[in-house]
This record gives C-alpha cells, structure tokens and sequence, in this order.
C-alpha cells in the first residue's frame, strides 16, 4: 500500500474554471471574446492582443499528440509504472497544449500525429483530469 | 561595443569545496569551503568582499537544492555589502554571475562573491530520489498542469523535447549516448568527478531506463558540493596570483512562452534566444570557440545548446557529436571536466569552474592547448543563459 496518492492540483483562481469543467466532464479554456484566441494556463489578458474582454470555451477534446515520453522511474513510493505521459496539442489552435497521459492503447502503438479524443479522470468532488486516448480504437 | 560592460568585470577567483556523493556536512559548511578558497585564490581577503549573490536562494524546492541563502553567508564570512541578490527566476543557475558582472562594471560594488551549492545526494539518501510535488495534494502554478500527470521531474518534461527533436531530425539513442560516454571519458582526468570508471556505449544502452529516451545515464548524477566564483572590477586584473578571466559577452535573452510545455518548438530551447542574444555582443564567431561547456542535465540538452550556438545547423548535432568532434582532441572539446553526467550535478557552477580553469590553463591531463576562448551554456527547456569567456 502505498503512503502517496497521485499528486492532484490546488484550485486556484485562474485554474479553478478549467479543473471544474473536466470534473463536469466538459474540457474548456479560457478564450478571448475579440480575437478569439484560447488562452492556457488562463491569464487575466489575452497575450495576443492585451483584450480583456475573456469568456469561457468549450472545445471538441479532439487533439493530436506532439510528443511523449514512457516513464519506466517511480517518483514516489507505490507508483504504477510504466505510463505514457504525453504532449497533446488540441485541433483548435496551433500551440495549445496539454500534458497529460495517454491511455487505453498499448505501448507499441503510440506515435507522434496519433489522433486522440479526451477522457476524464475524476480526482474528486472538484477536480477531475483530462486524458487522451486514440481516437480510434487500436 | 568597446563600452560594453562585459568590459568592466573579470572573474578573479574559482574554487570548489570537496564534491561527493554522500559528504553529510551542510550547505553553509560546504559554501564557506568553497567561498574561501575562491577568495584566497583572486588573492583578496574575507573583508575585501562587498558584493554575494546566490541562485537560487531561499525558495520552496526539494531538499538539498537550494544551498544557503546570501544572508547567511554574509553572516557567516562576517562581511558588509555594498550589493547583494538571489533568486530563481533570471538567464539560469549563472543568473547570479550576469548580474554581479553587471553590479561590478556599474560600480556598486568591486568584488562579488557568487556561489551554487547543492546538497542532493546527502538529501536523497534517507528517502530516495523522489518526484517534484510528491504526496502534495495542493499543486501550484505551473506544476499544476504536469505534476499530477505523473510529470513529476525535469526527466520528463525535456524527454519529451529529446522524442520530439528525434522525431523531426532523426536524432538517435547513440547521438545522447555520445554526450554521456564523451563526458565519462573526460571524467577519468577529473580527480572530482563522481563517476570515473570506463563506460561504453554498450554500458549506456543496457542501463535501465528512466523516461524515454532518456535513461540513467542520459539524468545527471546529484551530488554535494559549492562552487564560488569571485566578480571583480576589471582594474583588479592586474594584482591576481594568476591570469583573469575575461567576460567577452553574455546572452540573457527569452524570446518564446517561458513554459516548459507551452514553448512553443520543443525541439529548441531557451538557449537558442539566448546564444543568438551573446553572439550580438561580440565579434568573436562560434569558430573561435576553443572549448565549450554545455549544460547537460539531461544528455540532450547538450545537443540542443550545440545547435543553439550555432556549431552545427539546426537538428544537426546528432551527427554532429560523431567521429571524436567533441572529445579532448577533437575539433570542440565539450564538458571536460565530466559535465553534471559523470562529474556531478553542480548546477550549471561546474561548467564555469572548468571553462575558467581551462582559459587559466589549470586543468593538467585534461587541459585544451592554447585556449583562449570559451563558452558556457547554462539551462535546459525554457531556462536558459550564457558567457563567452576568454583569457
């Protein structure tokens, strides 16, 4: 049994948004109402064209994966390993990222471009954690 | 720029206190060492230091990084300032050095002394080697978005630059490997160096592995050690027990997201801002470069700042590495003291340590003939600062 849990995220103010939509099962981002820019992490200003004028989006949870890495090192006692961490980046927007873990495929079967489709951990009654799995089935 | 103020500040004095694995004394200990005998080495005493500066400093960080903060060491060596700074956030671990060049050629103060300590390998030998933000409920800020995915280490975050530049470019798992077992073979001529015994390339490809492409040998080797540095004003050049260390140029630039998944082309890194900012500050061409010492907590963050310098073109330091380029003897002799992979994890201090021991012509079976020019590349993902150095 293991003394650790999986290391979870605070909410806080600018994050708080985003961990609740995964938790409702929808992935969302901050976006810019005049240029329509996904902004994440969130900031208060749009780094493209300094609007302040920011709402909330929903995007398809459909992505393509960047990069990963298969972590083979345990970080903390009792940790299942090995697993994919991955780069995902979303079919919305050039540049908008997540790191995350892919699942549900197997190992030799990851590749660089690989389409992906979101799926959801729930971590608790606030948070829950958006993964990627292939989005078709392998 | 014949007024730059790379012109104004030489590094008089170099030194380290012992480095090991398991030493069991503290930071402020092995500081004081280290502090010491970089001010006996510019040939000044305690009370001539008027200037100390630190990376990182105080911070919340795993055990055994941070070193002393500047207060302590102030308090400790019984010295007044007329300048003082640390902190995280600056051109990389020698963020410090920059700043006390600057300190130094504007006149607040004549002599700094700078130093990085680390106390990992002491830290680690109750617990093991344990993840950033293990068993924290309560993630924060930019961990937040890596650590509960189980991106609990740097390993991870640059491996996935390392799988990225492979997939683009073709870089291979030898390519990494060269950086690792080049390091080993210069760490032999290091009698500090913590790992000294032979090892090929056959050893680094059956080592197991950490995260991919990156195994053991690929991760730097935490250890326990300081190393101190003395800034001084260029007029002190002349009154030094031995040749100065001049500052031809520094690169502080970042030109892309300071983020370690939002950089926006992972197969760079900081470092290619910041190089191309040093190149402007100097005639001097990556051509003249006698040595060069190239951060390499991770192997491929060599590769990456090889390319940022323009030695090679871009995604070309794979093939780069090949042939005996780097070693002692070859055409760029790279991280000749072991590097952070075989001669420990000082942090970014080890590198400029051996790039002044080189231009000072110190380094005995290791040394470069006639080096007059010399590099350091400091920082990995979006971390990233520079020195070009000469004698």
């Amino acid at each position: 049994m293991s003394l650790f849990l999986r290391p979870a995220p605070a909410l806080e103010p600018y994050t708080e948004a985003f961990w609740r939509a995964c938790r409702a099962g929808r992935l969302e981002f901050t976006r810019c109402v005049p240029c329509g820019w996904f902004i994440h992490p969130s900031r208060p200003i749009c780094p493209r064209c300094r609007g302040r004028d920011l709402t909330v989006a929903a995007v398809s949870g459909r992505a393509r994966l960047y990069s990963y890495t298969i972590n083979h090192q345990r970080w903390f006692p009792g940790q299942p390993v090995p697993y994919v961490i991955g780069l995902v980046e979303l079919v919305e927007q050039p540049g908008l990222r997540l790191t995350t873990n892919i699942v549900n495929c197997p190992l030799d079967r990851i590749a660089i471009d690989m389409p992906l489709r979101v799926v959801f951990e729930v971590v608790n009654d606030d948070i829950a954690l958006p993964l990627f799995e292939p989005a078709e089935a392998p | 720029m014949s007024d730059k103020p790379e012109r104004g500040a030489i590094i008089s004095g170099v030194a380290q206190s012992a480095i090991g694995r398991r030493l069991f004394r503290t930071d402020l200990d092995l500081t004081c060492e280290a502090a010491l005998a970089a001010i006996a080495d510019a040939g000044l005493r305690p009370e001539d230091i008027d200037g100390i500066a630190a990376y990182p400093g105080p911070t919340a960080a795993p055990a055994g990084f941070a070193g002393p903060g500047v207060y302590e060491v102030q308090e400790s060596l019984g010295v007044d300032l007329h300048w003082h700074l640390s902190g995280l956030e600056g051109p990389a671990q020698i963020s410090p050095i920059i700043h006390a060049m600057l300190a130094v050629a504007g006149g607040l103060c004549r002599h700094a002394l700078v130093y990085r300590t680390v106390t990992e390998a002491t830290a680690a030998a109750d617990t093991g080697r344990l993840g950033i933000g293990a068993g924290s409920h309560e993630i924060r800020g930019f961990g937040a978005f890596l650590i509960p995915f189980g991106a609990m280490s740097a390993a991870n975050w640059l491996a996935l630059y390392a799988r990225r530049h492979m997939h683009e470019f073709g870089t291979r798992r030898e390519h990494l490997g060269l950086i690792a077992t080049t390091a080993r073979r210069h760490a032999a001529f290091n009698p500090k160096a913590i790992y000294r015994e032979p090892m090929s390339m056959a050893d680094y490809l059956a080592a197991r592995m950490v995260s991919d492409p990156f195994g053991l040998y690929d991760c730097d080797a935490p250890c326990d050690g300081s190393t101190a540095v003395i800034v001084s004003t260029a007029d002190a050049a002349h009154d030094l027990p031995h040749r100065p260390v001049r500052f031809e140029a520094v690169g502080t630039a970042m030109r892309a997201r300071p983020s370690w998944d939002q950089w926006e082309d992972i197969t760079t890194m900081a470092a290619r801002d910041a190089a191309a900012h040093m190149w402007t500050r100097t005639d001097l061409r990556p051509a003249d470069v006698d040595t060069a010492q190239l951060y390499d907590g991770f192997s491929f963050l060599t590769l990456a700042w090889i390319e940022a310098l323009g030695f090679c073109g871009r995604g070309e330091s794979g093939p780069f590495v090949e042939n005996g380029r780097i070693e002692l003897g070859g055409a760029l002799p790279l991280n000749t003291w072991g590097g952070q992979l075989s001669g420990g994890r000082l942090h970014g201090f080890g590198f400029v340590a051996e790039a002044c021991r080189q231009l000072r012509g110190e380094c005995d079976a290791r040394q470069v003939a006639d080096c007059e020019v010399a590099v350091v590349g400091v920082g990995g993902g979006p971390v990233a600062g520079c020195m070009l150095l000469t004698r």
